[in-house]
């Protein structure tokens, strides 16, 4: 069937409303920060939104004094200025909101050609990012400490989408032969949630080592306003525990498609290559996070690497090296 | 393998040496022991991840024998020495081998011990309370009103409910609880593992037992499953060509699908099959879509075009229906190159005959030159050159069947006699009077014929993998301590509790929420509004040393 045109152009506006939504979500996050370590009569002075002297608010902000920075709470944003904790609410709900827009973009798409909205790298791409900013959005609403890292996830997400626009755009059409299975949706619907949810597991390793240098931040810096280094840990490591099951079946179920399609069911082609080493590397670092010497930054840079190996996978062997797996769509 | 160890009072360690005429096995021992460590685990999955990267960064024999020749001949320096580190062959290596046959013997000998011990826990009751519980990391008080004895009656009352095994001893500091859950994980872990030796072994059974074989059908012809058969075959070790099932696949049609924006959208054969001599049965396979039969499988990974000629030389020697598969150099366009070899022209004629040339479905002739603008058959063209002389065929020396051997071109032993681009029906005349023409084309397939035994037990282990993983890091492990003692002013009890927990590492969080619900029970027990309890901090966030004694 051909591509319905209006669709596939209502897809492509909400993937530049979704960027645009996220942008000004990483500026509340920014606002957040920033007034986080701010006295309130500050604000009023300074002309910002002035921060209404009312309940709760009050007392969390008053407990403390304002001038030390203490650390943030790992589970409540109790002890946050109030001004800081409204923009934290607003860049949620903008996160929000440009993920519902984010996940109109596949919609639109899958409707427009009628198809699962993953048939190429920039459908693959938009996918995970969109699970990377649901992981980030569950956490935030279970975790209120965790909206501090909003940032630090919604700013690769910006850059991560501006890029996938720019350089793996490709137009709304039909699958081709080999990826009319039912395997699709198995497969490369596991691979996106891995993937999503080892991008958030690799920024708060990532903000983990930042955060747990031997030296003090400096008060006041961002560094300093992340949640405590034990908390990120924590979340690097459940949120990796949650993704190496799913991304194992992944890999199982597209080793069982590779069977029907290709004959056998694992025979190193580049793309499966790289699906196993990021997944023994995810393996050492649960193995790691559990091994004395291992515990810590090292497990934290193990799972930086995974990261790093599962961009590696997307970008370079799509993109660059020759396979079986070449259904980019990217010429 | 056990739980976090309690801090115990400093003991030092007797330094048990084995009696001096073993230092051998001492050695041996400490270095068994290094092996298995995790430690040692996470090193040697690091260069088994590593080891895999060459395979996927320089060409591989395995996937395509003729990107490793481009490499060679790109590459003539380089290229041997690489290939002296087995390079190409990476996934065969015996370096590759060695690093994941160290990892599965430092995991065997790693997992096994903890199943035994696992065996051990499963029958064995909780261990006893240690003597200090405030000194764990996460641990509470708990006054109530009530006695010691049924104060810990709610207590087991309460960890029952929640599925812990519980034991009450009267131990020295009072009476005590322990309590533990979450055995499954351990199972789930040793599961996991042991599932990696199963994928270890079926792919191993895959490699030795397991041949594959494929080759190019013209629609009407077929193949039998016999190695002689196969354009290209590979088989295991322990194959022995007398045992391949007897197969016998005839391709009737062939036919592809295509979209308004001509992407392939269906591939499929109509074949029949059954054993040599039998009646076939008919069936279509297609792109994800094999025939399976007696645990092999065929499977149709490709198509093309064969152009088909009829030669009449000039004595009126008629050639009708002549036609060799030209392979796609282009999915796209099915634009194809290929060779037709006449190297027997019949009696009296010692000169051969060939055609080397491309074929396009859909042609467009541009500038003298021949272009494909459609996958589909919908005006097919060919563009060739004719050449007579000696192919070569007889010299020993294996020669493709999908081009002409240049050497002889160049050597001046082939030379060309003609050249032309011919639609269906269109001929080319020699200058000796040979007319060569175009009379039409068939669709081949390319077919493939794989038998893996192994793959199965493969599937059984990946399956049982999974579970294990999900058991694994699913159930939390935890065990619960409570020991009760007189309250401070003689009425009620105080409890003292703590809880340890392996792999998850929240155990604090976790204890606030037990607590929480035990005070309520015993509250509810006593019928006395609870006492406010001494309750860790409920965000756990605290950099607290984990579970030391992780490492085997
Ligand atoms: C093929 C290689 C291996 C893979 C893919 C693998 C994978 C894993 C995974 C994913 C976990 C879960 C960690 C968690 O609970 O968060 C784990 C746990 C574990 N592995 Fe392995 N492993 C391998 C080899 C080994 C070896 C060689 C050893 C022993 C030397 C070992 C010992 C353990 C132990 C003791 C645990 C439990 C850790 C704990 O829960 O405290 N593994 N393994």
């Amino acid at each position: 069937m051909t591509p319905d045109p209006s669709l596939a152009a209502l897809s492509d506006t909400l993937f530049s409303v979704s960027v645009a939504v996220y942008s000004l979500a990483v500026v509340a996050f920014c606002a957040q920060l920033a007034f986080g370590r701010r006295p309130a009569r500050e604000l009023v002075a300074a002309g910002g939104a002035p921060a209404p002297r009312t309940g709760a608010d009050d007392i969390s902000s008053d407990v403390r004094s304002p001038d030390a920075p203490a650390d943030v709470p790992a589970d409540g944003t109790a002890g946050e200025p109030g001004a800081a904790r409204r923009w934290g609410l607003l860049a949620l709900a903008l996160t929000v909101l440009g993920a519902v827009g984010h996940a109109g973009v596949l919609v639109a798409r899958g409707l427009a050609a009628d198809r699962l909205p993953w048939g190429n790298m920039y459908e693959f791409a938009t996918a995970v990012v969109l699970v990377g900013v649901a992981v980030y959005v569950v956490l935030a609403v279970r975790t209120p400490g965790l909206r501090h890292i909003g940032l630090f996830v919604l700013a690769p997400v910006v850059v991560a989408m501006v890029l996938v626009g720019l350089f793996l755009y490709a137009d709304a059409g039909p699958l081709v032969a080999a990826l009319r299975s039912s395997w699709l949706a198995v497969h490369v619907s596991t691979a996106i949630l891995g993937f999503g949810i080892f991008f958030v597991s690799g920024i708060a390793s990532g903000l983990y080592l930042l955060r747990s240098r031997p030296e003090e931040p400096r008060p006041g810096s961002l560094v300093s306003r992340l949640p405590g280094a034990a908390a990120l840990d924590r979340v690097a490591h459940r949120t990796a525990v949650f993704g190496f099951p799913i991304w194992t079946f992944a890999v199982i179920a597209g080793a069982i498609w590779a069977e029907s399609a290709w004959g056998r069911f694992w025979g190193w082609d580049p793309k499966e290559t790289w699906a196993f080493i990021a997944w023994v590397v995810y393996a050492a670092y649960l193995h790691a996070r559990t091994t004395a010497g291992w515990r810590g930054r090292p497990a934290a840079w193990v799972n930086l690497v995974g990261l790093g190996v599962m961009v590696f996978n997307l970008l370079y062997v799509n993109l660059v090296s020759t396979g079986l797996h070449s259904y980019g769509g990217v010429s | 393998m056990s739980l976090a160890a309690p801090p115990r009072p400093a003991a030092p360690p007797p330094p048990a040496r084995p009696s001096p005429g073993s230092r051998f096995t001492a050695t041996l021992l400490r270095w068994w022991r290094r092996l298995t460590a995790m430690r040692t685990a996470i090193v040697l999955l690091f260069l088994l991840a590593l080891a895999a990267v060459p395979g996927s960064l320089l060409p591989q024999r395995s996937l395509s024998q003729g990107a490793v020749t481009e490499y060679f001949a790109e590459h003539p320096t380089l290229a041997p020495v690489l290939d002296r580190l087995y390079l190409f062959d990476v996934f065969s290596s015996p370096w590759f081998a060695a690093v994941y046959l160290l990892l599965f013997v430092s995991l065997v000998g790693c997992v096994l011990p903890r199943a035994v011990e696992h065996a051990r826990a499963l029958r064995s009751a909780p261990p006893p309370a240690p003597r200090r519980l405030s000194r764990l990391p996460d641990s509470a008080e708990l006054p109530t009103a009530l006695p010691p004895a049924a104060a810990l009656d709610a207590v087991e009352e309460e960890l029952r409910v929640r599925r812990f095994r519980v034991v009450r001893r009267g131990g020295a500091n009072g009476p005590e609880l322990s309590a533990e859950k979450g055995l499954l994980k351990e199972a789930g872990n040793l599961l996991f593992h042991l599932s990696l030796v199963g994928v270890l072994l079926g792919l191993a059974a895959g490699k030795l037992w397991g041949h594959e074989g494929s080759i190019l059908v013209t629609e009407g012809q077929g193949f039998c499953n016999s190695f002689q058969q196969y354009d290209t075959y590979s088989s295991g070790a322990l194959v022995d060509s007398g045992d391949l099932t007897p197969l016998c696949v005839d391709l009737e049609a062939f036919e592809a699908e295509y979209e308004p924006d001509l992407t392939a959208s269906a591939f499929t054969a109509d074949i029949t099959y059954g054993a040599p001599g039998e009646e076939g049965r008919s069936t279509t396979i297609g792109v994800n879509d094999p025939l399976r039969v007696a645990g092999d499988r065929v499977y149709l990974t490709g198509h093309g075009f064969s152009p088909v000629f009829s030669v009449t030389l000039p004595d009126g020697t008629e050639f009708t229906d002549v036609s060799a598969p030209f392979l796609p150099s282009d999915q796209t366009t099915m634009a194809s190159q290929g060779a037709l070899k006449l190297p027997d022209l019949g009696p009296g004629r010692d000169g051969q005959l060939a055609l080397e040339g491309f074929f396009a479905p859909t042609g467009l002739v541009q500038g003298g030159v021949l272009t494909s603008i459609d996958p589909r058959p919908l005006a097919p063209r060919v563009a060739i050159v004719a050449y007579e002389g000696y192919l070569g065929l007889d010299s020993g020396i294996p020669q493709s069947v999908y081009s002409l051997d240049a050497s002889q071109i160049d050597s001046g032993r082939l030379t060309d006699v003609g050249r032309a681009n011919l639609s269906v029906g269109e001929a080319l005349t020699l200058p000796d009077g040979t007319e060569i023409t175009f009379t039409g084309v068939r669709e081949f397939a390319a077919l493939q014929y794989s038998s893996d035994p192994g793959q199965g037990w493969v599937l059984a282990a990946a399956v049982a993998l999974v579970v294990g993983l999900l058991g694994m890091l699913l159930v939390r492990r935890e065990r619960f301590f409570a020991r009760a003692s007189a309250g401070p002013d003689g009425a009620g009890s105080v409890l003292a509790v703590a809880l340890l927990t392996r792999g998850s590492g929240d155990a604090g969080p976790r204890l606030a929420e037990l607590t929480a619900d035990l005070t309520a029970a015993l509250s509810g027990a006593s019928g006395r509004p609870a006492a406010a309890h001494r309750a860790p901090s409920p965000d756990g966030s605290a950099p607290r040393p984990e579970d030391a004694s992780r490492d085997t």
